[in-house]
């Protein structure tokens, strides 16, 4: 069961295993390129069959998405001015005008707010209590750990009624403090079972030197344990923002007007004017690229992260 | 630099005892070792006297200040780990100037001292090295550079050349001591290496099973041991010990085993019952009309000296003997052991009668 094969594969052997890998990265990059391709067609082109393949890029997917408009006749049509931007001339020629910008950027703002702010808090507070838990003698330590687990042995949704209530009680209902503190809560079991992992790992003579050098507790945790923990920490923000970003059912079911994330609001845009799945393609390509940035930027983190334990140092 | 005075520690984990009431004292500028078997322990005697374990009881004086319950940074002590635990992420100017930073004090003059400390310890080269990268050695000489920079007022040591190389340690107990010697410092150090402990230590306490069995100058703890214990673990090969029961008088200068007569040091206390004859190696004689007799199993071959492994009516002996004695394995010798040098223990408490040998090494 070694993770590590004792003889070194031979040419024959690597040749298949990379065809395979990249046949399994074709297969799952498909539905993304898909995504990435509708949202430069014309709505024309993106219902057509068979599919095409080749097309001539437009960016009224994009244009549609940001905004909201109105069809008008022909005859007032031709008394406006000329357009004076791309993007109306694009409107136009559908024969219509722009009434105003569509909700879509305070959506993903709201995200934006919702999915890093939980991440942050998730992964301090976890932080904090996965080197309470490593280090020192809490009373009941194994059943307070077993119970923050046991947080997760259930869908989360499985709660969506009495949350429901709850939120609605408190007042927390389509706020984002509401949704922070919910994805937060569905977050830490995760963050604080895997932060112990990473800083059970760290010797703890590292601190106890810091202690000995003449530093407080609390010092010798934030300049020595945490650089240590950055590749524990990297790697369970993303796992956390990755939930708390895709996260849809508690956001359809608690916001609407204010705290509405881009994930219920994204499906909405069908409703408005036609199946615009040029414009739904659109909104979904600009939803992933926050993640995408994200774990590229943290990616030397997240190999160890993903198979912590396994590797020794 | 500081007299470190232990009286009654103590420490407790849930039911463990793993320290029980030790006392001992390490005089300013002493090289003084900790020493014993894993589990013993001196590791955790250590660490209460840096601070980074508070004790269940007792006092930890330095410099007549009792500093028992305050925690490791207002001590004013060095710490040299086992695995040297080197801050991984910073290069080896920052590790040594680390302590010197949390002090406050401005980079040039910080600056300036690891540059002092890094001469004394010849890494002035590596300076600006990760630690990642460093041999075992360089490492020791980094810890070492971050214990000495800020001139503490003692040095412990945990077992700080348990990781490296044979080849390698001899070379750096050298240099440690010669280091200790230089600067003066008291240095309290932790090892289960007992030629480690009698080579490097102007002090020894030997620890067993959380219990300090005896306390002393290297040469007195080898040849007036305290304890069984003490007896067996130090020297190599260890003491031999005979069994026998009988009556040991106040006074008496022989002691009857089985079927020999044995003289003794002058004994100070009375003792009867199940006793045993302590006797080192190298005061094991061929004689041919000594008063033991044995078979000779064994021979190894030291170069000036060889062990013989014996078969007596006591039981099995070791004897260390000069190579020029010409015996074989099955010969049949007399033995002769030098009276002065005896020890007699009672065999149920393990501990030495006082006699004219030890009494005035003997506590209590």
């Amino acid at each position: 069961m070694s993770a590590h094969s004792v003889t070194e594969p031979s040419a024959r052997q690597k040749w298949i295993a990379g065809t395979l890998v990249i046949l399994y990265a074709l297969i799952t990059m498909l539905p993304l390129v898909w995504i990435v391709a509708t949202g430069f067609k014309t709505p024309q082109d993106a219902i057509s069959y068979p599919p095409k393949v080749l097309f001539e890029p437009s960016l009224e997917g994009y244009v549609n998405l940001f905004t909201t408009r109105t069809r008008i006749a022909a005859d007032d049509l031709a008394a406006l001015p000329p357009p004076e931007t791309w993007y109306e001339q694009i409107v136009r020629n559908r024969d219509m005008v722009i009434a105003g910008p569509s909700r879509y950027g305070e959506r993903f703002m709201n995200s934006v707010i919702i999915g890093f702010g939980s991440t942050f808090l998730a992964v301090f507070l976890g932080t904090l209590a996965a080197y309470a838990f490593s280090r020192f003698r809490v009373p009941l330590k194994d059943d307070l750990l077993f119970f923050i687990l046991s947080t997760r042995m259930m869908p989360p949704i499985a709660v969506a009624i009495p949350i429901f209530l709850m939120f609605r009680e408190l007042g927390l209902s389509d706020t984002h403090l509401g949704m922070i503190l919910l994805y937060t809560a569905v977050n830490i079991s995760l963050a604080v079972w895997l932060l112990k992992g990473f800083i059970d790992e760290i010797p703890r003579e590292y601190e106890e030197a810091a202690l000995i050098d003449g530093y407080t507790r609390f010092q010798a945790f934030y300049k020595v344990v945490l650089p240590q923990a950055a590749t524990g920490i990297a790697s369970t923000a993303i796992f956390c923002l990755i939930f708390a970003w895709n996260e849809y059912a508690f956001a359809v079911l608690l916001t609407s007007g204010n705290a509405q994330t881009a994930p219920p609001f994204i499906p909405t845009i069908i409703g408005v004017g036609g199946q615009d799945w040029p414009a739904v393609a659109a909104g979904a390509t600009l939803f992933l690229l926050p993640v995408m940035v994200f774990t590229i930027l943290l990616r030397k983190h997240l190999l160890r992260g993903i198979t912590f334990g396994a590797v020794r140092k | 630099m500081a007299e470190i005075v232990i009286r009654n520690l103590r420490k407790e984990f849930g039911d463990f005892t793993a320290v029980q009431s030790s006392s001992f004292t390490i005089a300013d500028g002493e090289f003084f070792m900790l020493l014993g078997p894993s589990g013993c322990g001196k590791t955790t005697t250590l660490r209460m006297i840096a601070g980074l374990e508070m004790p269940t009881g007792g006092e930890i004086l330095i410099d007549g200040e009792d500093v028992a319950q305050r925690p490791a940074r207002d001590r004013d002590i060095a710490f040299v780990f086992q695995m040297f635990a080197l801050y991984p992420h910073m290069n080896v100017r920052r590790n040594i100037a680390y302590p010197l930073v949390s002090q406050g004090l401005s980079r040039r003059d910080a600056n300036a001292k690891v540059e002092e400390v890094a001469r004394i310890l010849d890494i002035t080269d590596i300076l600006n090295r990760p630690v990642g990268g460093l041999s075992g050695g360089d490492r020791q000489r980094v810890a070492l550079g971050r214990a000495i920079v800020r001139d503490p007022k003692a040095f412990l040591m945990d077992e700080p050349l348990g990781a490296l190389d044979a080849e390698f340690r001899e070379r750096m107990a050298e240099e440690l001591r010669a280091l200790h010697d230089r600067m003066g410092a008291t240095t309290v150090y932790v090892t289960h290496d007992q030629l480690e402990a009698m080579q490097m230590g102007d002090k020894i306490v030997v620890m067993n099973h959380g219990v300090v069995e005896q306390f002393g100058a290297p040469q007195d703890i080898y040849d007036k041991p305290a304890t069984m214990f003490v007896a067996d673990f130090i020297g190599s090969p260890a003491m031999n010990f005979l069994p026998f029961t009988g009556t040991i008088a106040e006074g008496a200068t022989e002691a009857r085993l089985a079927n020999a007569t044995i003289a003794v040091p002058r004994q100070h206390d009375g003792a009867q019952g199940e006793l045993v004859l302590g006797v080192r190696p190298e005061h094991v004689h061929l004689a041919d009309d000594g008063a033991l007799r044995g078979e000779v199993v064994a021979r190894e071959y030291l170069g000036t000296t060889q062990i013989l492994s014996l078969e007596t009516a006591h039981g099995p002996l070791k004897a260390r003997v000069s190579s020029a004695d010409a015996v074989h394995e099955g010969a049949r010798v007399g033995l002769d052991l030098t009276p002065s040098t005896l020890t007699l223990f009672e065999a149920k408490t393990g501990r030495a009668l006082r006699s004219d040998l030890n009494a005035e090494v003997l506590h209590g």
